[in-house]
């Protein structure tokens, strides 16, 4: 079977977004673990200089282009799918199945996954482009300069209700996203062990509460005064 | 249990042809027991039709005793209605009460067209058997099916996968129309025997190949179809095709 054949057959398909989630997945551990430096209660020293790192190292650099394509992909072909899977029933039903063996996460990953890509457009507008493009205030610790990204972080949710509810519904909406995503990613790559179905379908859903109440808590954390 | 009479109103689909358009008729359908089997009901009210000199309602159904997989009922917004692990004609009429509105729908996806009223051409599910569910024998005296030792366990799976009627409820449930958990079970069942071994690389990746090429959609695991499966098919099976697709075509060496 050529390459081309296996990645356009649905179960190629499929095997690509399992993929490209998964590194999705591993991107948000990293994201997380740095941003929560904003929580060392230093005035955002210790994360402006990790901030610093991931913008200066070539190995971060080089993993963000590879992130973009990775974002890129997972998002066209998710709108692809979804919109190809709609076009199989041309006659819909009168009476629509609901949530009778569904839950409604399960089946609504496109809507979620849209909801995710609108947030994502506000979250790289806020962050990445004045980080990497237009350029931040620079501030000097120990004598040294670095881009203020904190600061940055508390002027753009400081005094900023609408945005900070925008970024927690971000987050909720990842939250849903990943309680299926985490663990469909693993069965389409073929884990029909029970014993690890169990393990995985537990370890989704502890990330997909704490990763996102993370994310979540970063807003509310600069809104409510605790940094 | 309680023995009852029932009165019933029925929303049921009528459609001439492919073609033609099709609208929901209503029938009223009285003194029906809820001993009655769903398609017994169904003959009640065909002969009610048929004695009024109104052409009856077309419905598929053969065994009658929920092996054969012809049955094929959209009721009340779900494959083979509301009774889990039933076939519609294994749906006896005590699932309902006296005056209660049953809609009656066909299966709705590409791949199944709609041959009249409540017929669909599940003929696609043949053609992705043709293309590899099988396995090849060479003419001669069978084996002695003894002489082939066979772990327990994956007997117990392949007998669960093979217990699959293909009647199209996953698909007809999928909100993709996902044929993915018949293939599953088609391609589980053969691949856990020894039996199946040998061409076990070519049915999948030709079975996959003839779903894709049928119209079905691709499945996002939503776990509709095991929800409705009168068999109650495991998704397990899928991650097992996945599994074994994968495997199958990134090592071949086809060009």
């Amino acid at each position: 079977m050529k390459w081309s054949d296996f990645f356009t057959s649905s179960v190629g398909k499929k095997l690509i977004m399992s993929l490209s989630g998964l590194f999705l997945i591993a991107f948000l551990v990293v994201h997380v673990g740095l941003n929560a430096c904003i929580w060392a209660m230093d005035d955002g020293v210790m994360f402006n200089k990790a901030a610093h790192f991931m913008g200066s190292n070539v190995v971060p650099r080089v993993l963000e282009i590879g992130l973009f394509a990775t974002f890129f992909l997972h998002i066209i072909q998710g709108l692809v799918l979804e919109f190809q899977n709609r076009a199989k029933r041309k006659k819909g039903y009168a009476v629509k199945m609901g949530s009778k063996g569904s839950a409604w996460y399960r089946k609504s990953m496109g809507l979620l996954g849209t909801l995710i890509l609108l947030f994502l457009i506000m979250h790289i507008a806020h962050f990445w482009v004045p980080s990497r493009i237009t350029g931040l205030e620079p501030v000097y610790i120990d004598g040294k300069e670095y881009h203020n990204l904190f600061a940055e972080m508390a002027s753009v949710f400081n005094d900023n209700l609408l945005v900070v509810i925008l970024y927690v519904l971000g987050c909720f909406s990842l939250a849903w996203h990943l309680v299926h995503g985490f663990q469909s990613a693993f069965r389409a790559l073929g884990l029909t062990n029970h014993k690890y179905i169990a393990l995985i379908n537990s370890v989704g859903i502890g990330f997909s509460v704490i990763v996102p109440l993370a994310f979540a808590l970063m807003p509310v954390s600069f809104y409510l005064g605790w940094v | 249990m309680e023995h009852y009479s029932m009165n019933l109103t029925l929303k049921v689909w009528k459609q001439q042809n492919a073609s033609a358009e099709g609208n929901f008729e209503t029938y009223q359908v009285k003194d029906i027991s809820s001993e009655m089997s769903f398609l017994e009901m169904f003959d009640v009210l065909n002969e009610q039709l048929i004695h009024d000199g109104k052409e009856p309602i077309a419905f598929d159904h053969d065994c009658r005793e929920g092996i054969c997989g012809m049955c094929s009922m959209y009721i009340n917004g779900r494959p083979h209605g509301p009774w889990h692990g039933t076939t519609t004609c294994q749906l006896h009429m005590r699932a309902f009460k006296d005056g209660d509105t049953v809609v009656v729908e066909p299966w709705r996806a590409n791949a199944f067209p709609v041959v009249k009223d409540l017929v669909v051409d599940r003929s696609s599910f043949d053609r992705i058997i043709q293309a590899g569910g099988y396995v090849s024998v060479n003419t001669g005296v069978s084996i002695d099916g003894n002489a082939i030792p066979i772990e327990k366990d994956n007997a117990d799976k392949a007998f669960a996968a093979a217990a699959c009627i293909g009647c199209g409820a996953c698909v007809a449930a999928c909100k993709n129309s996902s044929a993915m958990l018949f293939v599953s079970a088609k391609v589980s069942h053969l691949a856990l025997l020894p039996q199946g071994n040998t061409e076990r690389k070519n049915r999948v990746m030709n079975m996959v190949s003839q779903m894709d090429k049928e119209g079905f959609g691709s499945c996002t695991f939503t776990e509709a179809c095991e929800a409705v499966c009168p068999k109650e098919i495991s998704i397990t099976n899928i991650s097992r095709l996945n599994g074994e697709y994968a495997k199958a075509s990134l090592a071949s060496d086809k060009q």
